[in-house]
Parts: structure tokens; sequence; C-alpha cells
């Protein structure tokens, strides 16, 4: 064991490197790309025993990760925003070939309007494609989840892809201090890769993924995915127990902070819940009776685990770094689907979306929705959802038109 | 390079067992599967054949295959890239002696001419590019075959299809893929067509002998598509050959030699006369000057023959 100083890309690399991947398609993005370069480096200095292949695009990427597991060698490549898009449907794909691989995807808003900066309407686009999801908070996570998530990928009962999430700039590039486990107890930890009955080989011809007629075969196998995917929350909790047991770091399925006896919690994923703990531990000072609840596991989505955390209390304040055109936050309908009905569940669920495109969410902003929260519940009466967004802001953004005004006048000017 | 082209050096010479399975889902008269018969005859089944969206996407339907070695469907942009993907696999797995050489396979790419012409482009430049070690096989059936026939970029000029219904059929012109390819200086380009299988056999067997990408075109007559009796597919593949519309020919060391010269050029219109898809350049009145500019088009091509 050693610490070192890693950015979240950093960790990202050092994850895929323990686990002594053979293979890494890869395609720079930003983000992302930090996590190939390292790894390129390594395997070009002889410290890492893999093959890089850069493809053309991420879609190709996406293809290659999965056909050489489905091969039998063990995967790792990493994307982010819209690299994972571009390889949306080898993500379907692939999924259904029940080749277990691990892709990091390091968030990073949609276009349009373009942008390199962080939120999470990548990720959850991939939310339905089979693929399970771990969400990170730290570096030290990314390493750690990186690890869990072969494992998890390839049990028995699982055998899907995993994508391990990172936010783009707030975790890929700020340097945390990361416990690095030793190379041969992190080997010993994930172990071989056993392909099963997923692999080419001259001996033993096979077809794979091959069409089907009809609804039945299809629906067949999409459920298999379903049910295999369901299983990953049993298998994930085994798998990190043992990693607790064997590296002392617990990496639950949903981080509760303070929740016991919380009356009011937040609810969000990714790096701005280490904000949200601030915000946490300051109010608790103020007298909040107040906690956070960080799902680390969206895929499969730990519904009973949420329900435990979540009975009996006032109310729950959800915090969506994503947006659903049309309907809103992702997180927030995904939580109010496996409440709903439930003796205890708490009777206000409030919904914010913030932080696209990396904007901030400033400590005030956190006090301020667990007010509105809290009112809810006092007044027993649920506010619409509400877009993050200050007086402040749209002032920036009126100076940003006015300019855009100013110069499209010149410009006609001159056309005359 | 002799020694092998003399394993097929008459009809007789070639392969009289033949390893796909028959009864798929292909159309009666498909001079796609023609040629893959053909040529899955001289690969083999230590074969791992990754697909993309096509016609022949439906070969394997669980639980069925013709196929006696390996098969995986990608998706219709990507076969390529999957090819990649199990060749590098299978090196990394023999290289780190996990498995041994027997049990290796030769990877090869089959799509249609939409992945290939089209959508499958990008994947398809990028692993000559990375000189992937593998056999691309293109069947060619010049449009969308398998949702109906709508032109794509292998559509050739004038034709007829479920997207180009008008009186002068389709206004573009067939993408010359054989160059896209040799442009790319892959170890080995060619062209064949069921109808010709010597010559197809021993290009594959030239294939199969080489490393590196090795890219095959099969121009298929497609009944369905081309509107003709299927009983006419071998007969109309011959005439592609014989009126100079599908020039046979191979790109090795930087050269393109062509396989088979027809001397004496029959005219283009008795392959086109043939098919339901030119049926209007002759009815309900023949169009002369859409007919003379094709068989120029042909005419001009094999000036540029030497």
């Amino acid at each position: 064991m050693s610490r070192a100083l890693l950015t979240g890309n950093g960790a990202a690399a050092w994850g895929a490197r323990l686990a002594q991947v053979d293979y890494i398609p890869a395609f720079p993005i930003t983000p992302q790309t930090e996590i190939i370069e390292n790894l390129a480096k390594w395997i070009d200095t002889d410290e890492m025993d893999s093959r890089l292949v850069t493809l053309e695009s991420e879609h190709s990427m996406i293809t290659a990760a999965g056909a050489a597991a489905a091969t039998g060698v063990r995967v790792f490549s990493a994307t982010s925003s819209q690299g994972l898009l571009y390889g949306m449907e080898m993500l379907y794909t692939v999924a259904g070939w029940r080749a277990p691989f691990v892709l990091v995807n390091v968030s990073r808003g949609l276009a349009a309007p373009i942008t390199l900066e962080s939120d999470h309407n990548d990720i959850l686009a991939a939310r339905d494609c089979g693929f399970l999801q771990i969400h990170c908070t730290t570096c030290q996570e990314v390493l750690d989840s990186t690890l869990i998530a072969y494992r998890l990928a390839e049990h028995h009962s699982v055998r899907l892809p995993v994508i391990v999430n990172l936010d783009g700039f707030y975790l890929s590039f700020t340097r945390e201090p990361v416990e690095l486990p030793d190379a041969e107890a992190a080997a010993k930890f994930v172990g071989n890769y056993d392909a099963e009955n997923v692999q080419f080989r001259a001996s033993a011809p096979t077809s794979q993924a091959v069409a089907v007629l009809g609804g039945t075969p299809y629906s067949y196998f999409r459920y298999e995915i379903h049910l295999a995917a369901q299983q990953g929350l049993k298998v994930y909790d085994e798998v990190a127990t043992e990693f607790a047991q064997q590296f002392g770091r617990k990496h639950e399925a949903v981080e509760a902070y303070r929740c016991d006896d919380a009356d009011y919690v937040f609810v969000m994923l990714g790096s701005f819940a280490s904000k949200a703990k601030a915000a946490v531990d300051q109010l608790r000072d103020a007298g909040w009776s107040i906690g956070l609840v960080r799902p680390r596991l969206l895929r499969p989505f730990p519904a009973e685990r949420f329900y435990q955390l979540l009975k009996s209390k006032k109310g729950a304040a959800v915090i969506d770094q994503n947006i659903s055109m049309g309907k809103g936050g992702v997180l927030h309908s995904e939580l109010a689907s496996v409440l709903y009905g439930k003796p205890d569940a708490p009777p206000v669920l409030t919904s914010f979306i913030g932080g696209l495109g990396g904007r901030d969410i400033s400590q005030e902003e956190l006090f301020e929705m667990a007010k509105v929260t809290r009112d809810a519940y006092e007044k027993s009466e649920t506010p619409a959802p509400r877009l993050l967004f200050t007086q402040d802001e749209m002032r920036e953004v009126h100076k940003l038109q006015a300019v855009a005004h100013v110069e499209r006048q010149e410009l006609e000017k001159d056309h005359e | 390079m002799s020694e092998v082209q003399e394993r097929f050096h008459r009809m007789k010479d070639l392969p009289s067992t033949h390893l796909l399975g028959t009864g798929t889902a292909m159309c009666s008269g498909c001079g796609g599967l023609e040629a893959l018969h053909e040529i899955y005859d001289v690969l083999g089944e230590k074969t791992v054949f990754v697909n993309a969206a096509g016609c022949m996407t439906l070969l394997s339907v669980y639980p069925f295959t013709p196929f006696r070695g390996s098969w995986l469907y990608t998706a219709m942009a990507s076969a390529t890239a999957g090819a990649q993907g199990i060749r590098d696999a299978l090196d990394i797995l023999k290289q780190k002696k996990q498995i041994t050489e027997e049990e290796d396979l030769e990877v090869v790419t089959l799509t249609g001419d939409g992945a290939a012409y089209g959508m499958g482009m990008a994947s398809t430049s990028g692993a000559m590019e990375r000189d992937l070690d593998f056999i691309y096989i293109c069947y060619d059936n010049e449009g969308y075959g398998n949702t109906g026939q709508q032109y794509s970029g292998a559509t050739p000029h004038a034709a007829k299809t479920a997207t180009s219904k008008g009186a002068r059929g389709f206004a573009g012109y067939k993408k010359d893929l054989f160059s896209i390819w040799t442009a790319h200086k892959p170890t080995y380009v060619a062209t064949v067509i069921g109808s010709e299988p010597l010559d197809l056999a021993r290009k594959i067997e030239k294939a199969r002998n080489l490393t590196g990408p090795r890219m095959i075109i099969a121009l298929a007559p497609c009944p369905t598509g081309w509107d003709y009796d299927p009983k006419l597919t071998v007969e109309i593949g011959k005439l592609a050959v014989k009126t100079g519309i599908w020039p046979l020919k191979e790109y090795i060391d930087g050269e393109v030699v062509h396989t088979k010269v027809p001397r004496q050029r029959v005219p283009v219109e008795e392959y086109l006369k043939l098919q339901g898809r030119f049926r209007h350049l002759f009815e309900p009145e023949r169009n002369d000057a859409l007919l003379e500019e094709l068989q120029a088009k042909v005419d001009n091509y094999w000036e540029g023959v030497s």
C-alpha cells in the first residue's frame, strides 16, 4: 500500500492497471483523455502488460471492447459525454452479449450548446442500456470502484459490463490523496478473468449475438439482462464487503451520511455530494436534523436500500445534475417511483436541477434547498421543481446577449 | 503466389465438400449467398464471421446457423471494429499462452454494400490504417436490400430502386469502393462474383495465405432487389463480367491486375435488359441516350485498362 496524489483520471488509470487488464480500445475525448494517456505511457514503459488500440470512434471503440471481451480477455475502456452517446448503439448491443468489461465515463454535459464541463446527462442517457453504473465522489472511490467493478461485471450471476462514473473537471482534474493497493493484493482481489462460455476458439465454434425472430425469444433475453442486473445488488454488497476486509475501505451501494436521526436528507450523485456533506455539517451545527443519501450504485437501482434510508423522514431534497427535457430530474423520478405508496415514505420529495455544464452548486443554495424542503413539509405542500439559477447569473447572460446584439447590429451596418 | 494459384487450376479443383449449411432465410437465387458458399468452402470453419446489419444477419437466427465455425453479429457501422477486438483478443491470448496456435481463427468481416460503401466506411478505413489482419467480404447487391432495395452508395446510375422510382432511376453513380480501399494500400483487394467460381476461389485462396487487411467485394445479383427471375442469377453474373460492368481485378503490392479481361465485350444492354430495375430504359420506349451513356462509361473504364 502506498499513497499518491492522483487526479480522478489518474485514479481510473491506476484502477485499470491494478486490475491487470489485457486490452484497452481507446479514443480521446476531453475530459477523459488523461486516462488513456497514462495507460499508453505505462504500456510503452513496460509497466503494464496490455495492448492499447486507438479506434477511429467511440462507436468502434465500444464494439472492439465488447468483441474482445466476447473473445475472452479482460477489457478496459474510457470515454466522456458525446463519446458515450456516439457509442450508445453499442452500449445497448454489447450489454446483450453478456461479455463483461469496465468502461469509465468522465461525465460532461451534452451538446447543444457544446461544452466541456460536467453534468450527468451523458451517463444517465446510458441508464437503460444494461451496463451497471457506479458513481464516484472521490478519487479514491474511482480507483476502488474500478477494481470492484471487475468483480461485479465478471461475477457468474451478473456477466454484464459496468460503467464507473466520475465528474469531469471536479474529479477528473482534481488531485486528492489516494491509497494505492499493492499490485499483488489488487490482482488477488480481482482474480483472473474467467471467460466462461463467452469466447471464440477454433475447437469450440460458437455463434454470439445472433438475431431472434419474434417477441418471445427477444423478451426472454432482455429479461435475462434485467434479472442479471438485479443480481448485481447482492453481488455488489458481497464484493464491497470483501474489498473492505482486504483494503479497509467500505463503499456502500448507497452512502448514508448523518442520516440515522435525520428528519431531512439531500439525495444526489457524484462529486458535488462532497459539498452537500459540508452543508450537512454546517446545518447540523445550526441545529438542523439533516443528512445526505448518495447512491453509488445507480444500476441496479438499490430501491429497497433507498426505502429503508428514507423511511420516516419528513422530506428529501433531490438534487439532479441532469435534466430530462420536458420532465425534470431523473433521480427525482426514480426515487419517487420506489417510494410511492410505501408505508412511512417521506411525504415531501422536492426536486432541484443544478450543476449543469459545470455550474457550481453553492452552500447557500444547499441551505435554501433544505429550507424549501422543510417549509414544504410544514405546509404539507410540495413546490414545483426548481431550476437553480441566480439573479447574478441572469445578469451575466443578459450581458452576453447585449454583446451579441451589438455585434449583430455592427455586422448589419457593415452590410448596408 | 503461383503455388497458391495452382490449388485452383481448373473448375474440378474447386472444393467438392460444401461447408455452409442450407435452408437459410436468404432469397432464392441470392447472388450474395452463392458467393458466400464458394468463399466459405475455401476459408473453412476455422473462422469467425463478424457481421454488420444487412440481409446476411438473417443467416444466424437463434437457435440456427449455417456456419460450422463462429459468428458475431455487431451493428451496421462497426463490424470491422468487432473484427479488431476479436483479432486483438486472440493475439493477446496467444501471446500470453492462454490459447494455442491451433485455437486461432481467421477473422472475417461480412457486410453488405450499405455498410461497406457508407455507414461502415470509417471503421473499415480505421482497420486498414491499423493494418488489421483480417478478411473483409462485402456482398454488394447495389442497394439497401434487406429493407426493400432503396438506393445506396453502391447503386448504379439509372437503376430503379424503392427510393428512385422516377423515369431516369437513380441519379447518382456507383461509388468506386475498390479504389477507396486500394487508396489505403491494404495487403489485398479483389473483386469477385459467384458466377465465376474459379476466379473467386483463386482470390480467396490468395487472400487466405496473406496477412493484413484483405478486402473482397463480391457483386451479388439480387433477384428481389434487381427484379429478375431467380434462375437468372448465374447468367446475370456472367453477363456482368462479359459486358465489362463488373471488372474482375485484384490489387496486390501496389498494382491493380485485371484477372479476367472481356476482350470482346458484350453490349451492356444485354445485362441491363434482364433486370426489372432497368426496364424503364427499354419500355415503354427505348432510352437510347441513357443506354449510350451507360455503355460509354463502361467503354471508358476499359480504355483505361492496359
